[in-house]
């Protein structure tokens, strides 16, 4: 067991990890007003985890915000109508929904690659998006208030805001982090990248390629219904939003702009992000797509394996697992591009 | 019985319309095999661009019969534009990349353009409507429409008929279907490739805008109508079979009706019954109903 820890801790990216959450923790206890914004990005991170599991097996699912909505409505029903506020009880819940979900997609799913998946994610999560919203037993397009969560079953349980909400997501997400982590160093973990490289070649090594994909789609699921839970928490309010189609895009852009070389990589483009949108808001609030879509072109094509790919521990050619990567049998049809 | 006929007619008229706006998005992915995230933005272009053109010329009091023109003219001008800078500027660069990094490119592009939209012509909503009651209404039974959606009909039917008679019967269109057929093959015979792209990049994004400038005069043309329009015309070529024209056809018909039926049956349903259709459709016929076959090369 203690051998499997260290070489867990001798894995690429355990400092990267390590210094990041350090980094995270105090810029979250010290820094009072930046607190509600790394909560947000921890959440975010959490939910673009999931989906850069999906991008190292070569799927970009445009319809994750699918699992953040219905994690966060989740939170949002138990609460209201079942007057069930423990904290353990509401992520418990919202996690086992959108992995029973997922699960239940996965058959369908799992069939379909490239824009294929893409599409059908997203039209899933449209047609979510389409039920919250003419739903009016689920506050329609309002949506509706969330309360603080409770810790404790006694008497007078413990009422979880602020700094206390802060640690929540914390630990959430370092969990998290570290389940992935361990996931992707594991058998199935590594096909991900085998599939997006060779799909027959993992066929023909006796593994199946769908039932591989089927499980990294419920986990992404579990993760973004985890990551819509906090994030209802966060902002006290949930509405149909959470399921459009454009939350899904920010997923996926927080996943291209980290990699996913590491576990730990897509926190890093969440919190870039939320930092940058917050700067945006006060000083550009007509251009700050402008920006992010620049900065979304110049990572595809000049560091297609994403910020986290910038020479952070071993050199690239050893272990890189890029998002954005060419297969060099496609290079013959680059040819007539120019 | 009327509101059959209601439901055949409303659906067959936004039929029309779905089916101008999808026709660029099939007709660039057949080609180029891109499937353009800023396609709604092309078309949110076309119809700032149709009303800053027109809106003067309303004002001054202009004819309204050249306002029809104006609209198309813009669109045209600014949609060739702009797609001429997005495909010699940026896409040309990620071409022969997996779909998926092509998708997110254009997802990129679909970023800078709304804001880029929001830059020039501010956030505050434009509408000049005069285009529109101009044509004056059709009478139907007892059911009354604006003969402005005929002219949309119209618009639609020349645009699908007019690619197709060019794909199939001029020698250009037969070289781009060579293209089409294998991009490999076509340049090793001499086909020039890169303009075939470079043209059919920029008839997709005219299309869209002209799609968009004929649609400004009938809304409100505000921030955020290219996010509406972009996944429902996916849910529409998806449908038909991504590339084909007739599927294209197929599926907006399909969903205009479905639409129809839903607005007139069950209103709840209007916004996802699209999605429903487009999921059903895929899980049936993951390629869509037209797909057209590829050759499986090793």
């Amino acid at each position: 067991m203690s051998s499997a820890i260290c070489s867990q801790l001798r894995a690429p990216g355990t400092w990267l990890a390590v210094v990041g959450f350090v980094v995270i923790g105090a810029a979250g206890l010290a820094l009072p007003q930046w607190q509600f914004l790394v909560s947000v990005a921890l959440s975010k991170g959490i939910v673009a985890l999931g989906l850069a599991l999906l991008l190292r097996t070569g799927l970009a699912s445009f319809g994750q915000a699918l699992f953040f909505a219905v994690g966060a409505y989740c939170v949002g029903l138990g609460m209201n109508y079942y007057g069930l506020t423990e904290l353990f009880a509401l992520l418990a819940v919202s996690m086992l929904v959108s992995a029973v979900l997922a699960f239940v997609l996965g058959f369908l799913l799992a069939r379909y690659r490239d824009i294929f998946f893409a599409m059908l994610t997203l039209a899933l999560s449209m047609i979510c998006y389409g039920l919250l919203l003419n739903n009016v037993e689920l506050g329609g397009s309002d949506g509706f208030n969330v309360n603080a969560p409770t810790l404790g079953s006694s008497a007078e349980p413990w009422q979880l805001t602020g700094t206390n909400l802060f640690a929540v997501g914390f630990i959430a997400a370092i969990v998290c982090v570290m389940a992935v982590a361990v996931y992707m160093r594991s058998t199935q973990g590594r096909l991900g990248p085998a599939i997006k490289d060779n799909e027959i070649r993992v066929e023909y090594l006796g593994t199946s390629a769908r039932r591989n994909i089927h499980l990294t789609y419920v986990i992404a699921g579990a993760l973004a219904g985890l990551g819509g839970a906090l994030q209802a928490f966060n902002i006290g309010h949930i509405d149909p939003d959470m399921a459009f189609w454009t939350t899904s895009g920010e997923f996926v852009f927080i996943a291209v702009l980290s990699g996913t070389r590491f576990a730990f990589s897509p926190f890093i483009g969440a919190l870039l992000l939320e930092v940058a949108r917050a700067m945006a808001y006060r000083y550009a609030p007509n251009t700050w797509q402008i920006v992010m879509g620049a900065i979304m072109l110049a990572i595809i094509a000049f560091l297609p394996g994403g910020l986290t790919s910038l020479g952070l521990g071993r050199r690239k050619a050893t272990a890189a697992h890029p998002v954005t990567q060419t297969a060099t049998a496609k290079v013959s049809a680059s040819a007539d591009a120019t | 019985m009327s509101q059959i006929y209601a439901v055949l007619v409303d659906g067959v008229m936004y039929a029309a319309w779905l089916f101008l706006v999808a026709l660029g998005l099939t007709l660039v992915y057949g080609v180029l095999k891109i499937l353009n995230m800023a396609h709604g933005s092309l078309y949110a272009l076309g119809a700032y661009a149709g009303v800053t053109l027109i809106g003067p010329w309303v004002a001054q009091g202009g004819n309204l019969y050249v306002s029809y023109l104006l609209l198309v003219l813009a669109a045209i001008v600014a949609g060739g534009a702009i797609g001429l800078i997005m495909e010699r500027g940026i896409l040309k660069r990620f071409y022969g990349q997996d779909p998926v990094v092509l998708l997110l490119v254009t997802y990129a592009l679909f970023l800078i353009m709304e804001d880029a939209i929001k830059l020039v012509w501010g956030v505050d909503p434009y509408s000049v409507s005069e285009p529109y009651s101009f044509l004056g209404n059709f009478d139907l039974g007892d059911l009354s429409y604006p003969n402005y959606n005929f002219l949309i009909v119209g618009v639609a039917l020349v645009a699908g008929v007019g690619l197709t008679a060019f794909l199939k019967f001029t020698r250009s269109g037969r070289l781009l279907r060579a293209v089409i057929h294998d991009r490999e093959v076509s340049q090793a015979m001499g086909i020039r490739v890169s303009r075939y792209f470079v043209v059919t990049f920029m008839a997709g994004a005219v299309l869209a805008a002209i799609g968009g400038a004929l649609t400004a005069p009938t809304v409100s043309v505000a921030p955020g109508m290219g996010v509406e329009i972009v996944v429902l015309t996916f849910a529409v070529v998806v449908i038909g079979g991504l590339g084909s024209l007739p599927g294209a056809a197929f599926g907006a018909l399909l969903v205009g009706l479905v639409r129809a039926s839903a607005v007139h049956y069950w209103p709840q349903g209007e916004l996802f019954s699209i999605y429903i259709v487009m999921a059903l459709v895929l899980a049936v016929r993951p390629k869509g109903i037209f797909a057209p076959l590829e050759a499986r090369k090793i």
